[in-house]
């Protein structure tokens, strides 16, 4: 297999890793506030955040451009410390496919917050936990099914994205250039053994997470009754 | 123990949620002890507040096993804990499940967990909200004993919300009776349940509990005499050492009144007392309170006797009459602490109250 391949496969195992720890450290608190009772306004945070579940990715990836690139805010960050802009780097990439990736992080904790509903943080209060401890100690322990589903989801999602990632990454080798770019690059060149190869492994890779993630679910859930 | 006792719905639960803190009413103030709880311009968060809640379902925590969540509040508490581990575990039975996950608990279990989790969060007030409702019979036959060994045993003041009579009967102390969101009245059990113009009087099955002291036994017939106020009680069975006290129930409908002291008669029990009250109940009968003793100064018992028995005896207000009383039931405190022994030697199945009397 050839160097090309592999390099892509390790960046985008990179950027889906860096992807997912992300998520789940803005999503955790992201959902849980979203879960918790409240007004309309909350509503459309949660459709914001949903937005690209029916956004065309190139649509996304059109926006991010315009703010990662030199004259919106990823500009200013950028010359920060030293460089032009966010646009094209791996750096941009990862905020992208945290947008990307957002809802779905983001929808299955919220689901898990709210499956067990107002009782168990109430009676962890009356029994003198502090709202921090109370998160920490009852909701996380009992959204478990919810950080995993997430974490697969939002990780498996990352693996795929195309749209985005040609937009805001463009294609540099070793920087932006993950394994579905890999593959483009190959069919628009006709070079079929390494778009089949790694098309297969994608395939493969996807299912076994998939299997992974509803095997463990089930475990978890047959734990509780 | 003081019962909230009242329909679904009159307001039981929010009041107990505010003494919590789970809820919180505008302009409203709370004080425990001493301890503003909540004012104008304060309010205690629930888990500064030294309290045990114990829930209608038992909520325990799904993901950690019985020692854990028994130990949840424990290891939470400021102060020095007074209420130990394993004299909650002892208490409540639980020796054997605490590395059970609750999943793995039946439902009686799961409620006595729940309340020993509560007691373990070392609270200074305890409130308990129909902690026995979601169970069937013989669940409530299995935690009742536990509840009255608590009460017993630890000298913690409970706030108990319930609608159903036998346990209030059973288990409380001070009795507050609540409809539509305002407390109707409020004041001892016993003089509650003798007061005819209150609704707990006009049920079918209503009764009088009363406090008895453990007099004498009898071990020719095996007969225990208990000292209430105002008069002496014969019971059936043996309940304890002289000096011991016991909670007894006399139903209105076991009562019968006659003008003159009876000779003849089966029943055991016949206390000379006076008519205070009458009131009648429907076309057919009339619910009389009386009070024991010669001058009508002992506790209060209700008889529940036909219109035609009040008009031939030519009853009436402020009368001498003598109650035969036909059966008694012992309850509380003590009935607990006999029952695992019952179980034991297989004299009684269920340690629910024991009938006693003819």
């Amino acid at each position: 297999m050839d160097d090309a391949i592999w390099q892509a496969v390790r960046l985008t195992l990179v950027l889906a890793t860096t992807t997912t720890v992300v998520l789940l450290v803005l999503g955790t608190p992201l959902a849980w506030w979203l879960a918790r009772p409240g007004g309309w306004w909350k509503e459309a945070v949660a459709a914001v955040v949903s937005l690209p579940l029916v956004l065309p990715p190139t649509v996304l990836g059109f926006y991010l451009l315009l703010m990662l690139g030199p004259n919106g805010p990823g500009g200013w960050i950028a010359r920060s410390y030293g460089a032009n802009t966010l646009a094209f780097t791996f750096e941009g990439l990862v905020i992208g496919s945290v947008i990307y990736s957002m809802p779905f992080v983001v929808q299955p904790l919220r689901n898990a917050f709210e499956a067990f509903g107002e009782r168990p943080l109430e009676v962890a209060a009356t029994l003198r936990a502090a709202p921090v401890d109370r998160f920490f100690s009852v909701a996380v322990p009992l959204a478990r099914p919810g950080f995993l589903t997430g974490a697969v989801l939002g990780f498996a999602h990352t693996v795929g994205e195309f749209g985005v990632v040609l937009m805001v990454g463009g294609s540099i080798p070793g920087e932006t250039k993950v394994l579905s770019v890999q593959i483009y690059d190959y069919v628009e060149t006709l070079q079929w053994r390494q778009a089949h190869l790694i098309a297969g492994g994608m395939l493969v890779f996807s299912f076994l997470a998939i299997l992974a993630m509803m095997v463990i679910d089930k475990r978890l859930r047959r734990r509780r009754h | 123990m003081t019962a909230l006792f009242g329909p679904s719905g009159c307001g039981k639960t929010t009041v107990l949620r505010c003494v919590a803190g789970l809820q919180r009413v505008a302009d409203g103030y709370l004080a425990i002890d001493g301890e503003v709880w909540q004012d104008a311009r304060s309010f205690r968060p629930v888990h500064r507040r030294a309290i045990g809640y114990v829930f209608q379902e038992p909520s325990l925590f799904a993901h950690l096993s019985v020692r854990s969540n028994l130990a949840y509040g424990l290891k939470r508490t400021r102060t020095a804990p007074v209420i130990g581990f394993d004299e909650v575990a002892a208490l409540l039975g639980l020796g054997h499940l605490l590395d059970r996950a609750p999943a793995q608990l039946s439902g009686g279990e799961r409620h006595r967990v729940a309340i020993g989790r509560a007691l373990l969060s070392q609270p200074r007030l305890l409130l308990m909200d129909e902690p026995l409702s979601g169970l069937d019979t013989l669940a409530k036959q299995e935690i009742l004993p536990y509840l009255e060994r608590l009460h017993g045993s630890l000298s913690i003041p409970v706030l108990y919300v319930s609608h159903d009579i036998a346990e209030v009967e059973r288990l409380a102390d001070h009795l507050v009776l609540m409809a539509s969101g305002r407390v109707q009245t409020e004041g001892p059990l016993m003089e509650l349940q003798a007061d005819p113009r209150l609704a707990l009087a006009r049920m079918r099955q209503t009764s009088v509990a009363l406090a008895a002291t453990v007099e004498a036994y009898d071990g020719e017939y095996g007969i225990t005499t208990l000292a209430v106020d105002g008069g002496h009680l014969m019971v059936p069975g043996r309940f304890g050492q002289a000096g011991t006290t016991r909670r007894v129930l006399v139903a209105a409908s076991d009562v019968s009144l006659s003008p003159q002291p009876p000779t003849d008669s089966s029943i055991l029990n016949s206390l000379v007392c006076r008519i205070v009250e009458a009131e009648r109940q429907d076309d057919l009968q009339m619910t009389v309170v009386l009070r024991l003793g010669l001058r009508g100064q002992g506790a209060g018992v209700l008889a529940r006797i036909t219109r035609k028995s009040w008009d031939r005896l030519n009853l009436g207000v402020g009368l001498q009459v003598y109650a035969q009383i036909k059966s008694v039931a012992l309850i509380g405190a003590g009935a607990a602490t006999d029952a695992p022994d019952a179980r034991k030697t297989g004299q009684g199945t269920a340690p629910g109250p024991v009938r006693a009397g003819r």
